[in-house]
């Protein structure tokens, strides 16, 4: 499946896969109400690879689990629209999502030790997956199995299917976790921080995989991490998000070379580079706020080198800035910006 | 691992000859051992001729060395009560004590487990809420007097079942069963209740915690974001991970019914080796006291030895009121007779 | 709920307290009790008699007032069996997590092969073998006392283990090495300084185990081994009334029953909020 061209929401000709529109996701606690995740929107096309960076506590794992229908209670999503392939997705029932999942959404989590159940085999594990959703017999399902971990690299995978997770290393781990989320051809995964947990240098091999594996299937990929580097390496389209909401959101060229908001000139600022005369490394000051302290207006404006009065006041929304998208009065048309 | 089974078994033995120290130090000072043996008539120089005979002059580890030595096959002399061999007694008494610990351990598995499965998924619900502060009162009740309540219901009020006794028994070589009667049955099913009792709740609690903890791990978080049904993702994945550490910690806990069932004897007159025990005590009968002793150091050492050190630092929530589950250390003893 | 536990646990340990000046009957002047008054059944039944509210036990006694004297006893065995428990265990623990060593690994070994034994299973055999020891004279004077040692003996490995783990962490912080090198004499170090800073899972540790030395006193009298019917507890009372059960006379039991039933599940509640109190992570 040949790449096609990425738009920004809400301006493409092919139909998105994935829309998601104004989420809102709260928790209610004993001091009130908490919003984790506000007024977040975004489009993913199909077989592209949007990035979601951003912080710790930020709200991207978040998201991504209340695109795939996990969030644990408390938590619940108090607004906005969830559409996979033109369905709404973010109001079904539990057992109509459950059918979703693993078979249109698959999912990848950060720790790869943690995610496989240590008492069964890979095989078995593999195979109650397929059954679940393709309608394989046992024989068969096996044999998917078998092309998939082949799929993902492992060597010897006749033997090793057999073989328990705690006899595999780190790395082979995650090649299994992709297998598994893959097991039924989903066409969208989100990938929450899925090289985190791994050294350097397998970083490099899962993101290659991932992104190989993305491209032969055309499959769509959330990517939920805060690693610039890697966002940089492998998505399309990168969302930057700041105190649950996304604040940049663009092509991954444009944000990384050209961003507009000054969150994440920062972000970019502060990525130590090896070229070039080397400075004291740069940081942006402050914390980002907890989600009982946000402030009003701008949730970055305390922290904001360019702040304006307005920005304390008034709460900006996805504006467009430089062939990106930027939640930023500064990127205001210049008749706004003089009455500000 | 060799190195640790070795030093395992050598604590063992330990514990087992300090133990029989301590019953042989019961057995041979406490009194004078002859004066319990013969009438009061019996003169000074027959009182010394038997204190030669029984070798009860030789130096203290002859002695020692010799209890041990008829201990290990089974010999502890003669009830003081009874006047007849302790090893008999025993003998006698065991197939009662170990029928009812059986049954007991078997109704505690039979409703703790599904008790805690359903607690454990249910969290919330008004059922866990309601078994669990049941089982808050049979932690709290000590097992006496929920024997007594269940007699006073079942048997003076209702007079459905006995109060006391085994009820017919059948001899099968040296074995008594009490199995193979209606009255058999009817006779164990109040004291078995009693017994299981607490061991009900713990294992309910120990399940429902495990279940709890399972759930939230990433594996099964993994699981459910493949789409598998919540039936495999519960039963399949959940229970079996859950079950684990359970049958471990079960399997410790079935010493302590044999130590527990010391009291339901006592309360149902039940003829075991608990009853035995407590019946010499008031009678001051050493050997049997013996006996009992080294045989319930015995047991408890096969079973520590088999398996894991006592689960030292299973954190595991048992007494967490309403599903907070605040880690409690089990550690085998200290809080086995809360439990 | 833990309101209510604390309003029982209350109203119960101040009854049992009170219980001189309280109770309608001294039980155990023998001068103010009648045979003829002997099994009454309690006041709202027929053949009762509204001066022993609860009825009378066997010997002409009145119920109530032997439950307040029996849970003043009660409490005092277990309050005292706790404290000695937790003076020994803290003790060894501190020995052991301060010097470590030999030491540390004996008194370990010692509190792991106690631990492979029930709790209550010790405190039997030791209580029994000691009653059995003892000639009838001395026994019935002391009996208090070996009960006491008993269960406090049976309970102190939790404390020594606790002790020993909080104490080995604060022996390698800063502030204590600070005052070895000023030099202040290990005694007063772990006096003064470790003590204080391991007690808080003690105390929660104790409030837990006097619902289970309640407990275990409890079920010990009931077997005989424990306290004496001239000077019981609300276990020996249970005793002395099990035997009246089968004929009908249920109340000499039940009511010191219902009782220990109160008191424990009380304790135990109060033991569990304020061990929820004292968990940093609830907070």
């Amino acid at each position: 499946m040949a790449a096609q061209p990425f738009y920004s929401r809400g301006m493409s000709n092919t139909e998105a896969l994935l829309k998601v529109e104004n989420l809102r996701v709260e928790v209610p606690t004993r001091r009130g109400t908490l919003v984790a995740v506000d007024d977040v929107s975004f489009d993913i096309a199909p077989g592209e690879v949007l990035g979601v960076v951003g912080e710790s506590g930020a709200g991207k794992s978040l998201t991504g689990a209340a695109i795939i229908g996990l969030l644990e209670p408390p938590l619940k999503i108090a607004g906005g629209s969830i559409t996979l392939a033109g369905r709404r997705i973010d109001n079904l029932p539990y057992e109509a999502m459950r059918r979703i999942r693993g078979k249109e959404i698959g999912a990848i989590f950060q720790d790869p030790l943690t995610s496989l159940n240590p008492l069964y085999t890979i095989g078995r594990q593999l195979v109650e997956t397929i059954r679940t959703h393709l309608d394989l017999g046992p024989a068969k399902a096996r044999g998917r199995a078998l092309s998939l971990l082949r799929e993902v690299g492992i060597a010897g995978a006749d033997e090793r299917i057999d073989h328990y997770p705690h006899q595999f290393s780190g790395g082979m781990r995650q090649r299994v976790v992709i297998a598994l989320a893959l097991a039924a051809n989903p066409r969208l995964i989100i990938a929450d921080e899925p090289t985190t947990a791994l050294d350097v240098s397998i970083q490099a091999q899962i993101i290659a995989l991932l992104k190989r594996l993305g491209r032969d299937h055309g499959t769509a990929i959330m990517l939920v991490t805060h690693d610039m580097g890697v966002i940089a390496e492998t998505a399309h389209r990168v969302a930057v998000m700041y105190a649950g909401r996304i604040v940049e959101i663009g092509p991954v060229r444009r944000i990384v070379d050209r961003p507009s908001h000054p969150y994440t000139k920062g972000l970019m600022a502060s990525i130590p580079r090896t070229a070039g005369p080397r400075g004291r490394l740069r940081q942006i000051d402050g914390t980002m706020p907890r989600l009982n302290a946000i402030p009003p207006g701008c949730p970055f404006s305390p922290r904001c080198t360019e702040a304006l009065d307005r920005c304390r006041r008034e709460r900006p929304d996805l504006m467009p800035a430089n062939e990106t998208q930027a939640a930023c009065w500064q990127c205001a048309p210049v008749a706004e910006h003089a009455n500000a | 691992m060799l190195a640790f089974i070795i030093q395992r078994l050598f604590q063992s033995v330990l514990v087992m000859l300090t133990v029989a120290l301590i019953a042989f130090a019961l057995f041979n000072y406490v009194g004078d051992p002859i004066n319990n043996m013969v009438g009061q008539d019996t003169t000074q120089a027959d009182r010394e001729r038997l204190r030669q005979d029984l070798g009860l002059n030789a130096p203290f580890v002859v002695q020692f060395a010799r209890f041990v030595g008829h201990a290990v096959q089974g010999n502890f002399g003669l009830s003081y009560q009874q006047a007849r061999p302790v090893g008999q007694i025993i003998l006698e008494k065991m197939p009662a004590t170990l029928e009812l610990s059986f049954m007991a351990a078997f109704l505690a598995l039979l409703l703790g487990v599904p008790m805690g499965i359903y607690t454990g998924l249910h969290r919330s619900s008004w059922g866990s809420q309601a078994l669990l502060a049941i089982s808050l009162v049979g932690v709290s009740l000590p097992t006496f007097l929920i024997g007594i309540l269940l007699i006073l219901i079942f048997a003076v009020l209702l007079g459905w079942l006995p109060s006391f006794g085994r009820g017919a028994v059948v001899h099968i070589g040296w074995w008594t069963t009490g199995f193979l009667t209606a009255e058999g049955w009817r006779a164990i099913i109040l004291p078995a209740i009693t017994l299981a009792l607490f061991q009900m709740t713990l294992i309910m609690r120990l399940v429902r915690a495990e279940m709890i903890e399972v759930l939230r791990t990433d594996y099964i978080k993994f699981a459910r974001a493949r789409g598998l049904s919540n039936r495999a993702v519960n039963f399949g994945h959940a229970l079996k991970n859950t079950l684990v550490p359970v049958i471990t910690i079960t399997g410790l806990q079935l010493g302590s019914i044999i130590a527990f069932a010391v009291i339901t004897e006592t309360v149902f007159q039940w003829p075991g080796m608990g009853l035995m025990f407590i019946q010499a005590v008031s009678f001051a009968d050493i050997p049997v006291m013996a006996a009992y002793l080294v045989l319930v150091g015995f047991f408890f050492v096969i079973i520590n030895l088999k398996s894991p050190p006592p689960a030292r630092c299973l954190r595991v929530p048992c007494r967490g009121r309403g599903g907070h589950g605040s880690p409690t250390a089990i550690c085998g003893g200290a809080f086995a007779a809360r439990r | 709920m833990t309101v209510v536990a604390a309003s029982v646990a209350c109203v119960i340990i101040g009854a049992a307290l009170l219980a001189p000046l309280i109770a309608p009957h001294d039980p155990y002047d023998l001068a103010s009790v009648s045979l003829l008054d002997a099994t009454d059944p309690p006041a709202w039944l027929p053949g009762g008699n509204w001066s022993y509210l609860l009825g009378t036990d066997n010997q002409g006694r009145d119920v109530l007032s032997t439950i307040f004297y029996g849970t003043r006893v009660s409490l005092l065995v277990g309050c005292s069996a706790v404290l000695l428990s937790m003076l020994l265990g803290v003790t060894l623990g501190l020995i052991a997590g301060w010097r470590g060593g030999i030491a540390d690994t004996m008194i370990m070994r010692v509190a792991d092969v106690q631990l492979s034994f029930p709790a209550i299973l010790i405190a039997l055999l030791i209580d029994g073998v000691a009653h059995s020891l003892l000639p009838r004279e001395v026994q019935t004077r002391i009996t208090l006392y070996v009960l006491i040692a008993a269960i406090a003996l049976s309970y102190w490995v939790h404390f020594a283990r606790t002790v020993r783990g909080s104490a080995m962490v604060e022996r390698s912080k800063e502030y204590i090495q600070a005052a070895r090198v000023i030099g202040v004499h290990p005694a007063r170090i772990v006096i003064g300084h470790l003590l204080p800073n391991v007690i808080g899972p003690v105390l929660v540790i104790a409030t837990i185990n006097l619902a289970t030395a309640i407990l275990t006193e409890a079920t010990l009298s009931f077997l005989g081994v424990g306290l004496p019917p001239t000077e019981p507890s609300l276990g020996t009372l249970i005793r002395v009334g099990n035997d009246y059960l089968l004929s009908g006379d249920w109340w000499i039991s039940v009511f010191p029953g219902t009782v220990l039933a109160l008191l424990i599940l009380s304790v135990n509640l109060l033991g569990d909020w304020l061990r929820d109190a004292f968990n940093p992570k609830l907070r």
